[in-house]
């Protein structure tokens, strides 16, 4: 999320879930919000019920665009040539918020020069998107204002992520959506507490609460806290962990609750890193296809067995509780670290409980320093909460930025394609999407059902690509990319654009990412899993 | 704040917000009016009259559907009124399958409860009694059954699709004695566009829709939903040490007291008999059960040698807020290096 932070100063979302509701628009991009965040979505029925304005734009025909206003199919990967298209024709027609502009955000003049490559034929061009419905799209989100940007993995997951991100910013700037109830920028994320581990510094550059482990003050902080001297230098992206692997520079892993077997974009690569580990400890609640290539496996305690806070995609602190008791031998994963960390002889881990980690944090983390388990029993809390008598914040941003200047930093940007291009021997674009009945590998696999309503794995392509290439629907097909290849059966649909497949990436017989490149984003290091060429035969 | 109004509900004055129904205004309040088509999260439609009142100086109307107005007096219960509503009961009852001992919502039912209410006359209905619908029960999805013999037609699932989902997948079909709540086309619900978000299961009055294998919980928790970045507020229920049930927290500031599939019915991955349950540790080649003593002091050992930027953490999304500062802190005060990423870009 490093988009948002270099903008706005945070990388959350800037608005409450139940606020959605009340938009007057709500543009959807990347986002198949019915399927993966359903809650989310029921909300922006409810909206379009109430007479919001809906705009999905999407490669793929997601569910959503049946309560749409407004379609727009792009092509994977160019959602920077939309969003900057439709903000060259909001300052074209003076449709941008003056007032706004100049009180709440600085340089408009650079970026407003940075529109003129995004003229309506070259936008309609790279995007696919007919000239007249990207000004319909842009006077719709300008005119009805509170407007909401909803985003998910479609938009960061591309090697110019950030970018995305920054243009999707740059919307709501110049219309004043940012800090008014019912708008804002909405990254959704995806499971349960990313929000919390990130918060929590489970990233290679920050402590917690975003705190820079580059920043002397910070980290004397943390020294302080920790009474240990610590390491300045960010660490390893996830990315850069396996690559560092597969050059032997990081020789020991300690994998919790993953399984990049999996879910790593340019898996076979990762695996190979795997096995050159010279130690790897995987801590799961499954015996997952990467535990069985660990040296020692931990049994970790469920979500119902422990006790707890999650995060949610609206930064709201939430308790989880203990219902049952651990299976078997089962410990929650901070109770087996603290083990591990006390026979190794360090101090500062002898935790009794969940409850005397969060005053530990509260502690150290300003965002959460109002927050304590006492008042999480009365609801949850939404960060940043300064003091325990503050109620917590559910709109970010509502009086000024958290960028040094206190002003919202409008990016000028300039379109780049994709990294994975097509051509002859590889003609169409892969996107990967989730499935409503599946999530992120391994937890629904292991629930009765969910398997059976989702239909197991398909690669969704258009009628004409198919009737092309002679393939019919459940045809068992063999996909190529530049990196490697997979069998998997043939769903055609039109939820799919002529060019353009889809699979998702859940089921274990059918890794997807095997397939997947992973040319990085340059500043938010995100693998691109959204885009890649390949070509698909009958099998 | 919007404007209060006074009224008198059997010689109980009350205030209620304007816009109001007689009949939600009657309940806030502690007035028990019997009704069975109205629901709190779903507009009110008056089709199964059971709550009717008298207005004085109007005749007997259903209090669903008439707002509350300034000084109304209103009685809900009266000779006429009882008998009247006990008709519309024995409508809704004379084809009924009445098999409570056998039925999934046996003592939480709705009808049951309006049937002790009412005070239906046992000899009566037997009297007249019709034969009871046979329409075969739906259980095509894996997670929720529809047994249309045990449906009232309140419409309140047809409602609930619409209005809270946000889909159109069951409506009323067909006519007279056949008129029942079907999928379009009369095909089982698994080949519609249900997506068993089971929100029409958690508010249908009766036994019509009830979850497959419902197990009754010994007790229920409050936490959040483990899958998506919505953190719904689920109550999930236990019994023997095994997950049973999840419904919504109707208070959820989240969700509103909705839940998806995922939420509702996929909890059961906890319950696997997959799960891992000892530590283990490669020997020849082989993951062998291993006591936590032998694993930690092996981790702790090996991990003592890789110090420093040699040695890298991936954290995970999926564990709670106190798991992943812990192995942050881990990482960097005991290990030293700043190598920890968790898979939030993906
Ligand atoms: S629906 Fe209610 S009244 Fe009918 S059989 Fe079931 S419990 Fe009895
Ligand atoms: S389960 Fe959900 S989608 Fe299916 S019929 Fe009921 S309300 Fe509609
Ligand atoms: S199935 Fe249940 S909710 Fe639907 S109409 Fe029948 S009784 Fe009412
Ligand atoms: S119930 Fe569904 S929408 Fe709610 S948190 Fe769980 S998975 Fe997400």
């Amino acid at each position: 999320m490093a988009g948002l932070a270099t903008t706005l100063g945070s990388g959350a979302m800037t608005n409450t879930i139940g606020e959605v509701s009340d938009s007057a628009c709500i543009m959807a991009i990347g986002t198949s919000t019915t399927e993966a965040h359903p809650i989310i979505g029921y909300q922006v029925k409810k909206a379009v019920r109430r007479g919001a304005k809906l705009i999905v734009a999407n490669p793929q025909e997601v569910p959503l665009v049946r309560f749409a206003d407004l379609f727009l199919q792009i092509r994977p990967g160019s959602d920077v040539a939309l969003l900057m298209g439709m903000a060259r024709v909001i300052v074209e027609e003076g449709l941008h918020n003056q007032q706004y502009i100049e009180e709440r955000t600085e340089n408009f003049e650079a970026f407003k020069e940075s529109l003129s490559e995004f003229s309506l034929d070259f936008v309609s061009d790279i995007t696919g998107v007919p000239e007249e419905k990207i000004v319909e799209a842009a006077r719709m989100y300008a005119q009805n204002s509170p407007a909401s940007l909803l985003y998910c993995m479609g938009i960061t997951q591309h090697s110019h992520g950030t970018d995305n991100v920054l243009a999707l910013s740059n919307l709501a700037l110049i219309t004043g959506n940012l800090g008014n109830i019912s708008g804002g920028v909405n990254p959704l994320r995806g499971q349960n507490n990313v929000q919390g581990a990130c918060d929590m510094g489970s990233l290679p550059n920050v402590y917690t609460g975003y705190q820079k482990v580059e920043d002397e003050g910070a980290r004397q902080k943390f020294e302080g806290s920790w009474k240990i001297e610590l390491n300045p230098k960010p660490g390893l992206t996830h990315t850069e962990i396996f690559d560092a692997a597969y050059r032997n520079d990081v020789k020991a892993l300690y994998l919790v609750g993953e399984n990049p077997v999996l879910t790593e974009a340019n898996a076979s690569h990762s695996i190979e890193a795997m096995e050159k580990l010279e130690f790897f400890v995987v801590q799961d609640i499954f015996l997952n296809e990467t535990a069985q290539k660990a040296d020692v496996v931990l049994p970790a305690a469920s979500f119902a067995e422990k006790n707890g806070t999650f995060v949610n995609t609206e930064r709201r602190v939430q308790r989880v509780r203990k219902v049952i008791e651990p299976v078997g031998e089962a410990k929650p994963d901070w109770w087996i670290i603290s083990a591990i960390a006390n026979e190794m002889g360090a101090e500062g881990f002898a935790y009794n409980s969940a409850a005397d980690i969060f005053r530990e944090i509260s502690a150290v983390t300003p965002s959460y320093a109002g927050i304590t388990y006492e008042r999480l029993e009365h609801g949850g809390i939404q960060w940043p909460c300064p003091a325990e008598d503050h109620p917590g914040t559910p709109v970010l941003h509502t009086e000024k930025f958290n960028t040094p200047s206190g002003k919202g930093k409008l990016m000028p940007l300039s379109y780049r394609p994709s990294e994975d291009c097509c051509d002859f021997d590889f003609p169409l674009i892969l996107t990967t999407e989730r499935s409503l009945y599946q999530f992120h590998s391994t937890m629904t696999r292991y629930s009765e059902g969910l398997d059976e309503l989702s239909g197991g794995e398909h690669i969704k392509i258009n009628p004409a690509d198919a009737e092309r290439m002679g393939i019919a629907d459940g045809d068992l097909v063999k996909v190529k990319s530049r990196r490697g290849e997979l069998e998997v059966k043939a769903r055609i649909t039109r939820r799919s654009q002529p060019g353009v497949a889809a699979l998702s990436f859940h089921f274990a017989e059918c890794p997807t990412n095997l397939l997947t490149s992973s040319a990085l984003d340059p500043v938010a290091k995100t693998p691109e899993t959204k885009v890649c060429a390949i070509s698909i035969e009958k099998a | 704040m919007s404007e209060l109004i006074t009224l008198t509900i059997d010689g109980v004055e009350i205030k209620a917000e304007k816009g109001t129904s007689i009949l939600r205004a009657a309940l806030e309040n502690g007035i028990y009016i019997p009704h069975l088509c109205d629901h709190q999260d779903l507009t009110s439609v008056g089709i199964c009259r059971v709550c009717l009142v008298e207005i004085e100086g109007r005749r007997p109307t259903v209090s669903c559907m008439t707002p509350v107005e300034e000084g109304m007096v209103v009685t809900t219960s009266s000779e006429e009124l009882d008998m009247t509503r006990k008709v519309n009961m024995e409508l809704l009852i004379l084809h009924h399958d009445y098999d409570c001992q056998n039925c999934a919502k046996n003592s939480y039912c709705k009808l049951q409860e309006l049937t002790r209410y009412v005070g239906i006359d046992e000899e009566r209905i037997s009297a007249m009694r019709a034969p009871a619908l046979d329409f075969p029960i739906d259980d095509s999805n894996p997670y929720y059954q529809r047994d249309m013999n045990k449906c009232v037609l309140c419409g309140i699932c047809v409602r609930t699709c619409e209005e809270i989902q946000g889909d159109e997948c069951i409506d009323f079909a067909f006519r007279g004695i056949e008129t029942r709540i079907s999928v379009l086309g009369d095909k089982p619900i698994i080949d519609s566009t249900c997506v068993t978000c089971g929100e029409c299961v958690s508010r249908c009055p009766v036994g019509a829709l009830v979850p497959q294998k419902a197990i009754e919980p010994t007790y229920e928790v409050e936490t959040v939903c483990p899958f998506c970045g919505c953190g719904c507020n689920i109550l999930v229920g236990a019994r023997g040490g095994k997950l049973v049930s999840s419904t919504a927290v109707e208070d959820s500031p989240v969700s509103g007291g909705s839940l998806c599939v995922k939420g509702r019915y996929g909890l059961s991955f906890v319950n696997s008999p997959e799960r891992l349950t000892t530590p283990l540790i490669r020997r020849d080649g082989e993951l062998v059960e291993a006591s936590w003593e032998e694993a930690i002091s092996l981790i702790s050992e090996k991990l003592g040698q890789y110090k420093g930027d040699q040695f890298a953490t991936i954290a995970s999304a999926k564990c709670t807020v106190e798991d992943n500062y812990v192995l942050q802190k881990f990482t960097r005060a005991v290990m030293g290096t700043n190598n920890i990423d968790h898979c939030a870009r993906l």
